[in-house]
């Protein structure tokens, strides 16, 4: 069914769009949940498939983060790359053995015509990050380009910098795209984009306030819809769900709340998440970090793209690739432990994730010094089985209540 | 007048120079650390030493420091004091080795090296921001990272000076951020900058640079003059440690003169026992646990190493056709930590287009790739590199995975026997294509 004008006031930001997922609303909501969730698990993009089936054209960004505003005001529809699990056939004899999944089944995706950018934009998060935009362009026909984000955000001129960094791209997607962006179609893009971030802060108040509502699991399907979906359509789906949430009949369970930390980049399966919820409230997280990087409003003022590197500088969360000396990682993490009011941290990082798994190691000394007790893992896409996981999990989980 | 050297000072001259060069400045080492002087801690890619050493700071280059503990022996130690401290097995063997080094008060195979008072980096590698994050917990210093925008696409490599206005920007954030360093430099030292001492160090690395090309271009001779993995290593060493010094340059213009003497002559890099067969190029880092024996491997086929893209990646720019401009001192330094960590990432992801060109220019038979399990930077598209190599040129391609610090993943047996195999398949196809030649030569 077609999803219906959503209400005023922010109906007028989102006019009339023509929904990529047909939805039945009247079936309630945990068929609406299975249902998201097969479209984020699908390795077939098949919201994608849809928009490009329909004439539209897909900026597609690796991880962490991308000014989507920018692809959005030029009528692209901007895609989160995070990998899939997918059998790897192609990708794996173009790289070498040390390397995390998710570089290789991104890269899958795009060798099986799954996914087929118009334009593919990574950034040098990590040392195998920043070899993808060479490795795409010698395999792919589509433009590869790396956006470079400020790693010394703590200088003066890095404002100045990343917003003409951002127009040099958003000349490419004005060339890709085949139009030019003005000021107010990208005002338009940024306010869009506010009510979306507005909407994902009251996922996650939902998940803190009441995590018998919104499992993690449950709340992780709400988030990557975003990167699948213009985002008129995924706020309005939004606006559908959350009330329903809301109304959900699940009774409160006395549960140990914990704070997950190491999904920035690449995602720990779904069906990992689904394990962790089964014995612990997961109260917030690092998951997908990059759609929620920027933390408040952004000022679309009377230069957005200024706006929009004002906010990723001095409005944004924190992850183990970004270099701020005003933002030390650990301490970060205390402050989003405090936060959220959890017991515990569960700290995991990817197989073969550089960052990740540095990073691994001031979490767990700061979370020693502060006398909180952490569950360290590792986790691959293409992990299967999560038994043993669980009986760690749960042992741990033990050992503190009955300490 | 310059002195007159006999052939038997001459020839080796750069190998035994190198060594001494680098002993002496770990004991410069050693007797900062032993004297309670902190020191300047750089990377390789963008050390900015030029800078450093205006205000007095003694330099210390941690990849240096790691990889020499493989170099002699006792990285493994080092490595598993970090992992009993949670480091991973699976992340940078340099980094854990340096961490081990700092808990155990710089205590190092070379003598002893100083704590830091400052960590200057670019962010030409990620694992150097990590790194930093690391001192900065441990000894509670300031760090400065100044972001170099590197190559945004794969089209336009080798980046040299260009006058577009993405450039220009460029180069203005980094001259904005080296302001920032000066002032962050002169409140650690106490001293204030001096631009005439900056134009010195800076014209001393224009000096150096200019004699590292002509090593380098001397190689294209036949017999290979030196070995890009093995003596190569040890011009790297001084490039570096001795980068913006009147010695460093003296070292190179001296080298220029051992090299062109043996160009002259025909003295091999492989010695007189032993024919230059095979002319190689060698993609990625050295096998530091194994380091001549890996050598070896080669050698001992009539292998030589032409070329390397370490000595491209790893020399701060000098292999790039880029001199400093001395009227203007500090926007010359922003021009040439742009163009040298450009070319350096360049050379390390876009290499492609270069390798292709050394095929060419230095006749090279073949590229032996060595992605290493400690350097993500460097090996992770070393296998597409490959492809497209085998694709554009006759040049055969070897893919052999180690680690440059790590001896519990390098297998010296499976090693040799990727190596043999891949000399055999150079063997026949020579044979094959001498037929070929007899073939056309007889017809005609």
């Amino acid at each position: 069914m077609k999803m219906p004008t959503p209400p005023a006031p922010s109906s007028a930001l989102e006019d009339d769009f023509d929904p990529l997922l047909e939805l039945n609303f009247d079936a309630g909501l945990e068929p609406l949940m299975l249902e998201l969730r097969e479209v984020v698990q699908d390795p077939d993009l098949p919201t994608v498939q849809r928009w490009r089936d329909r004439g539209g054209r897909v900026l597609a960004h690796f991880q962490v983060y991308f000014p989507e505003e920018l692809a959005h005001a030029a009528g692209m529809l901007p895609v989160k790359v995070r990998g899939s699990r997918i059998e790897r056939r192609e990708a794996d004899s173009l790289f070498g053995s040390a390397l995390c999944s998710i570089l290789r089944s991104s890269l899958e995706l795009a060798l099986t015509d799954r996914l087929v950018p118009d334009l593919f934009v990574t950034h040098p998060i990590c040392d195998a990050a920043r070899n993808l935009a060479g490795i795409w362009s010698r395999n792919l026909e589509a433009p590869a380009e790396i956006l470079f984000f400020p790693q010394n955000p703590n200088s003066r001129h890095s404002h100045t910098w990343l917003t003409g960094e951002y127009r040099r791209i958003l000349g490419h997607i004005e060339e890709v795209a085949g139009r030019r962006v003005d000021d107010d179609a990208l005002r338009h893009s940024i306010h869009l984009f506010n009510e979306n971030r507005r909407l994902l802060r009251e996922v996650y108040a939902i998940k803190r306030e009441t995590p018998w509502l919104l499992p993690v699991d449950d709340a992780y399907v709400l988030v990557a819809t975003a990167g699948l979906l213009p985002r008129e359509e995924h706020n309005a789906l939004l606006r559908r769900l959350l009330p329903l949430i809301r109304r959900r009949e699940r009774k409160p369970k006395d549960r140990m709340r914990v704070v997950f930390e190491g999904g920035f980049c690449e995602q720990p399966p779904l069906d990992l998440l689904a394990a962790i919820a089964e014995f612990v409230d997961v109260v917030d997280d690092d998951l997908l970090i990059g759609l929620r990087w920027i933390l408040e409003d952004v000022d679309p003022g009377s230069d957005p793209v200024a706006g929009l590197a004002e906010a990723y500088l001095e409005r944004s969360s924190y992850s183990p690739v970004q270099h701020d000396l005003r933002k030390p990682k650990e301490e970060m993490l205390l402050a989003r432990i405090e936060a959220s009011r959890a017991e515990a941290a569960i700290v995991a990082a990817a197989k073969m994730c550089e960052p990740g798994l540095d990073e691994q190691v001031a979490y767990a000394q700061a979370l020693d010094r502060a006398g909180i007790p952490y569950f360290l893992s590792e986790f691959e896409e293409e992990m299967q089985g999560y038994d043993h996981l669980q009986v760690q999990l749960e042992t741990f989980v033990e050992n503190i209540l009955f300490q | 007048m310059a002195k007159t050297v006999s052939e038997d000072e001459l020839v080796g001259r750069g190998a035994r120079e190198g060594r001494r060069l680098f002993d002496a400045w770990y004991a410069e080492l050693t007797d900062a650390a032993e004297r309670g002087v902190p020191a300047a801690y750089v990377f390789v890619m963008g050390s900015l030493v030029e800078l450093l050493r205006v205000f007095d700071l003694p330099v210390v280059f941690p990849e240096i420091n790691s990889l020499q503990t493989a170099v002699r022996k006792v990285s493994d130690g080092y490595l598993s004091e970090a992992e009993d401290h949670g480091f991973s097995p699976d992340v940078c063997g340099y980094v854990k080795a340096d961490y081990a080094l700092q808990l155990r008060g710089g205590e190092h195979p070379r003598g002893r090296i100083p704590p830091p008072a400052i960590a200057v980096l670019t962010n030409a590698c990620n694992t150097y921001i990590k790194w930093a994050e690391i001192w900065e917990r441990l000894h509670d210093i300031p760090v400065a990272t100044i972001d170099v925008p590197m190559t945004r696409g794969s089209t336009r490599y080798p980046l040299v000076k260009s006058s577009t206005a993405d450039d220009d920007r460029d180069r203005r954030y980094i001259r904005g951020q080296l302001e920032e360093l000066i002032e962050l430099l002169e409140s650690v030292t106490g001293r204030p900058f001096d631009e005439d001492r900056l134009r010195d160090t800076l014209r001393w690395t224009n000096e150096m640079g200019h004699a590292y090309r002509r090593v380098l271009e001397l190689n294209r001779s036949r017999p290979a003059v030196f070995d890009a993995v093995m003596e190569g290593t040890i011009f790297l060493g001084v490039a570096n440690a001795h980068r913006g010094t009147e010695a460093g340059a003296r070292y190179f213009q001296e080298l220029v003169e051992e090299m062109e003497h043996r160009v002259e002559r025909g003295i091999s890099a492989l010695g007189e026992a032993t024919e230059e067969r095979y002319r190689l190029a060698f993609v990625g880092v050295p096998c530091y646990p194994i380091f001549s024996d890996f050598q070896r491997l080669f050698s001992d086929w009539g292998g030589v190493f032409v070329g390397s893209s370490y000595l491209w990646f790893a020399s701060g720019g000098l292999n790039l056709e880029h001199e400093y401009d001395l009227e203007h001192p500090l926007d010359a330094l922003a021009d040439g930590v742009l163009a040298g960590v450009r070319m350096a990432t360049d050379s390390m992801i876009f290499q492609d287009d270069a390798l292709l060109r050394s095929i060419e220019e230095y006749g090279l038979d073949g590229v032996v790739y060595h992605p290493v399990k400690s350097c993500r930077t460097v090996s992770t598209g070393l296998a597409s590199s490959r492809k497209r190599i085998l694709e554009e040129s006759d040049a055969l391609a070897l893919y052999i995975e180690s680690d440059m610090m790590d001896p519990r993943v390098v297998s010296v047996a499976q090693l040799k026997n990727r190596i043999d195999a891949f000399f055999e398949g150079l063997d026949s196809r020579k044979v094959r294509l001498d037929a070929v030649e007899a073939t056309v030569g007889g017809a005609s």
